[in-house]
């Protein structure tokens, strides 16, 4: 299984990737790690005219402490999100979230940016980017923007990132409070979540969610219980709150709505 | 549309012109005629294929040849010595009969060789986390599990040479 016939352009740098980009438009897709991007290519769901490949722009990789931020870049391998002791001190959720992703090879490859641009409302790091109340900064022609994490995830595999742009860095707020956690249910260790959720307590606290709608999303009314101080169940209770879970091969909605209760707790009380 | 490829396989340097879309674990098999790393599920799943690229372990059917251009990359075949001594990784599955049909063996190798090499004395917890990636559908896992636990027991291996019965 192979992917179709594509061109390849590799990219020095942000500049060069986004000059091909410029050239190509929407036949061009930018190549990171690879571990969303191949699997699709292969299954011939996507199938671009030009690859460019941004892997060796070895400055989009860095953890560095900004005072009341950390900044990630976008080609920082979650293998590195998992082990940094930045981000163990400061966004633990974070650091944790992504010792989940996939396993070692997948988190040897994959990147935060590549996962985050991928929009997979069934992705882990999503859940943790929308809960630690994240900002993205895209770079386009015109020079860097940024956007919140809840303005980031657009539809199905859609983000606001455009065709002439590069997600270049995640700026993350770092937290001072006790409460967070991870959880996800799956089959086999590698698989995907058919339910998961990522929660962080503290004055703004946020609650991903994986696979409960058509992109990642963020469980609004059971972080409003959370910030009123309400219990973990009560607030376990309305994970499911608005939220509209798909019905697949692995779990029909009400399943979903179940589980996302079950984890929620979880993720409080542990 | 082609594009020159070199890459150093297990010190070796191969310089090939392939498809830009020729996948890392193809360039090893039949550009270089390395077949020791194997294609198992070709969708990321089944670890078969595991290498080591830049001394990580990753899936080679999910890379491209051409992402490893200008890298260092082992296969299975650059696991043993010069003389034909297994590596302790290799003694262990040995020892411990970590291996059945042998088809997910190249891939649990090269696992359990990046694991040990940043955790030399893993618990078993830890070898299970980290050959997530790997399936195997003959052992069970736990003759695989005693492999590693013996290779981090023992890490100067038995020099026994290839061919040779012990």
């Amino acid at each position: 299984m192979i992917p179709a016939k594509f061109d390849y352009k590799p990219a020095e740098s942000k500049e060069e990737a986004l000059s091909l980009l410029a050239e190509y438009g929407d036949d061009a897709k930018l190549l990171a790690g690879g571990h969303s991007l191949l699997p699709l290519m292969k299954l011939r769901l996507a199938t671009p005219e030009v690859v460019v490949d941004i892997g060796s722009v070895d400055d989009l990789s860095y953890i560095t402490d900004k005072g009341d931020v950390i900044a990630i870049g976008a080609l920082t391998k979650h293998r590195q999100v998992e082990q940094s002791d930045i981000l163990k001190e400061h966004v633990p959720l974070l650091a944790h979230t992504a010792s989940h992703v996939g396993d070692p090879q997948v988190r040897n490859r994959g990147t935060i940016g590549g996962s985050l641009c991928h929009g997979d409302p069934a992705s882990d790091l999503p859940a943790a980017i929308l809960a630690t109340r994240a900002t993205l900064v895209i770079s386009g022609p015109s020079g860097d923007r940024t956007v919140t994490s809840d303005d980031f995830f657009t539809d199905f595999w859609e983000t606001e990132v455009n065709e002439d742009e590069l997600l270049t860095e995640i700026l993350i707020p770092k937290y001072t409070g006790e409460k967070w956690g991870f959880e996800k249910f799956n089959r086999r260790a590698q698989d995907w979540a058919i339910v998961g959720c990522a929660v962080q307590g503290g004055d703004n606290p946020g609650i991903g969610m994986v696979n409960m709608g058509s992109t990642p999303v963020r469980a609004a009314e059971a972080e409003n219980a959370l910030r009123s101080g309400s219990s973990s169940e009560e607030v376990a209770g309305l994970a499911d709150s608005g939220l509209t879970p798909p019905t697949d091969i692995h779990g029909n909605e009400s399943y979903r709505r179940h589980l996302a209760k079950i984890l929620v707790q979880r993720a409080l009380d542990n | 549309m082609s594009y020159p490829t070199s890459m150093t396989i297990n010190g070796t340097n191969y310089a090939k012109s392939v498809d830009p879309r020729t996948l890392l674990v193809h360039f090893i098999r039949e550009e270089c005629g390395l077949t020791g790393t194997h294609v198992g599920c070709d969708t990321s799943n089944c670890g078969a294929c595991t290498v080591l690229l830049d001394g990580d372990a990753v899936k080679s059917c999910t890379v491209l040849a051409v992402q490893a251009n200008n890298h260092k990359v082992t296969t299975v075949e650059g696991l043993a010595s010069e003389d034909g001594a297994f590596s302790p990784v290799q003694e262990g599955f040995r020892q411990e009969h970590g291996l059945q049909c042998g088809y997910c063996t190249p891939g649990m190798l090269m696992a359990a060789t990046a694991l040990l090499k940043e955790i030399p004395k893993p618990t078993e917890e830890e070898i299970r986390q980290n050959l997530e990636g790997n399936l195997c559908r003959c052992t069970g896992y736990e003759m695989i599990v005693r492999s590693v636990q013996w290779a981090a027991d023992n890490p100067d291996g038995v020099p026994v040479a290839i061919g040779e019965s012990s």
